[in-house]
């Protein structure tokens, strides 16, 4: 942890509710993200993780709450405009675009700051060439980074399960965020994998200075690599602030393990 | 032998405009998951606009040159598609994310019907001629090989050399483009794409104006050929079986799809019509799709679909 200094609240979230119907996926959630840190979210299944992820990421708007982003008060997030102000994801199940190679897939996450039109594109001009070039060097640094050399021309739909998350990854680093949302980025690996994949978030946070909110099933890595922790259960936020006291708190305790009372 | 040969051709030329019409389908199909019910009353539009529109531009700017008139007037259509394509974003589709299938499906079959009401209001509903100047005039080739030769359209020649550079245009532009990537991105997962910041709503604009074109080009060739007229509307369902010989998601299924409905239908009705007393042609490329479905439903070149249970 050598250069990073973590700062300023960048993501404030307040009083967030939601609900689908008559299920109330999250009651009125307050917690906020500091610049710089890594800050996760826990839970049990169920317990409204991923929906929180989506609302910061504007694929579900909440009903009441408001979200700050740098300052600006709003009520809801809209996915592109989220892209737009610098929010990346990666999803749980993996959502890459399968029939494309992983460096085409990597190459979208660079879409929002491409500036040649398309006409200029669809005649080859020279701005669109040079624009193309010039992303195509970024994509290459980030593919270095994340060790995927060997496989940049191959179909995304033919690589295993593990190294598709870090395609994923790839995707959303492309974009250069200043927040990165990493919906349980090591669900479903196996133990090498993780320590990976946990190596490259700290990586990530260390070097680019990116802001990272995950979400994790598994309460072991997080608390490893996380600066603080939020808990839900049932939609309840139950727990909030260092690993260590979130791992002392008897609440979480309970809603982890079913303890009796 | 000739007289084979000239038959394969002519089913060849058919089946070129199948493909045209159905490579309309395929990409927005591809791109947004919309089987495009309306590119047959697609074709018919640019077709009307652009059969009234070189019949009227002489007149209204003193033109008199044919090939300004026709030059303008393509002008004309293709601005005239992308209006189209802008509207069906902001009054259908952009009201419809998320829907099943059969909604949008329903949506582009609504769709068909304004453009067919719309198209002969504005444009008339007579039957029009286009002149684009191609040749008209046959050619007999390959004399040597075969005794009389074999007896070829120019005009053929000439849509088929069209055809081809549309298909090699839009296959560099959806491969070598960062908006033909992004194109492919969003018919690969929208909420993917949504969340690196791919704007759906322009994507789908510029799907639909593509698949504009491409029925401006079927529309002129096949205009040019037979006349305008309402039948053009119809074509769509003689393309619907060439979609799924060669796969929803396929371009080179497209082409090469409605190549072989176009060679099997008059194959088929030459040598097989008497037999059976004709009007295979009708039914031949309906059978053909049915006996797909049954064996190969993915079509030739479509993606299997694998769900994970």
């Amino acid at each position: 942890m050598s250069g990073r200094k973590i700062g300023e609240v960048i993501l404030d979230l307040q009083n967030i509710s939601l609900s689908f119907g008559g299920v109330k996926a999250l009651q009125n959630i307050s917690f906020n993200v500091l610049e710089h840190e890594i800050r996760a979210i826990i839970g049990p299944n169920g317990a409204g993780k991923s929906s929180m992820l989506n609302v910061i990421n504007g694929v579900y708007h909440p009903q009441e709450g408001e979200i700050i982003f740098r300052g600006v008060h709003r009520r809801d997030m809209d996915t592109h405009e989220a892209a737009e102000q610098g929010i990346a994801r990666t999803f749980q199940n993996i959502a890459l675009f399968k029939g494309m190679s992983v460096l085409d897939n990597i190459m979208t996450g660079r879409n929002l700051r491409m500036k040649a039109s398309i006409f200029q594109q669809a005649i080859w001009l020279g701005a669109a060439q040079r624009e193309e070039l010039e992303h195509r060097k970024k994509v290459e640094e980030i593919i270095d980074f994340l060790e995927i050399q060997h496989i940049r021309k191959t179909p995304v739909g033919r690589l295993p399960y593990g190294i598709q998350k870090r395609v994923d990854l790839a995707r959303a680093l492309a974009m250069e965020p200043e927040v990165l949302l990493l919906d349980e980025p090591m669900a479903g690996m196996n133990v090498e994998e993780k320590q990976d994949m946990c190596r490259f978030i700290l990586d990530v946070n260390d070097q680019f200075g990116t802001t990272i909110v995950l979400i994790e099933h598994d309460m072991g890595v997080v608390m490893d690599i996380s600066d603080r922790v939020v808990v839900l259960d049932y939609g309840k936020k139950i727990g909030d602030g260092m690993p260590d006291e979130v791992r002392a708190n008897p609440e979480v305790i309970s809603a982890y393990l079913g303890a009796s009372h | 032998m000739s007289f084979f040969i000239e038959t394969l051709l002519g089913g060849l030329m058919t089946g070129m405009l199948y493909s045209l019409v159905a490579l309309g389908f395929v990409l927005i199909f591809k791109a947004s998951g919309v089987f495009n019910f309306a590119q047959g009353a697609m074709v018919l539009f640019a077709a009307l606009a652009m059969a009234r529109f070189s019949e009227w531009i002489p007149g209204w700017l003193g033109i008199d040159s044919r090939f300004l008139s026709n030059l303008l007037a393509i002008a004309v259509t293709v601005a005239i598609m992308f209006v189209v394509a802008w509207l069906v974003e902001r009054l259908a589709l952009r009201h419809l994310v998320n829907q099943n299938e059969a909604t949008l499906l329903m949506a582009t079959l609504g769709i068909t019907y304004v453009l067919d009401g719309v198209g002969q209001t504005i444009f008339g509903s007579d039957i029009y001629k286009i002149d684009v100047g191609m040749p008209k005039d046959p050619v007999i080739m390959l004399e040597g090989v075969f005794q009389g030769g074999v007896l070829i359209n120019k005009e053929d020649f000439i849509a088929a050399a069209i055809a081809a550079v549309l298909v090699a245009a839009l296959t560099l532009f959806f491969q070598k483009t960062p908006t033909g990537r992004a194109l492919r991105a969003v018919a690969d997962d929208h909420q993917a794409a949504l969340s690196v910041g791919i704007p759906l709503d322009r994507i789908w604009v510029i799907v639909w104006c593509v698949a504009g074109i491409t029925a401006l080009v079927a529309g002129i060739i096949w205009g040019s050929k037979l006349g305008v007229q309402f039948s053009l509307s119809t074509v769509a369902l003689r393309a619907l079986p060439v979609v799924i010989l060669g796969g929803l998601t396929s371009v080179p299924g497209a082409i090469i799809g409605g190549l072989i409905i176009g060679v099997g239908e008059k194959l088929s009705e030459v040598y097989l019509g008497p037999f059976v007393g004709g009007g295979i042609e009708i039914w031949f490329a309906y059978m053909l799709a049915l006996v797909f479905l049954l064996f190969r439903p993915q079509g030739l070149f479509g993606e299997k679909i694998i769900d994970r249970v």
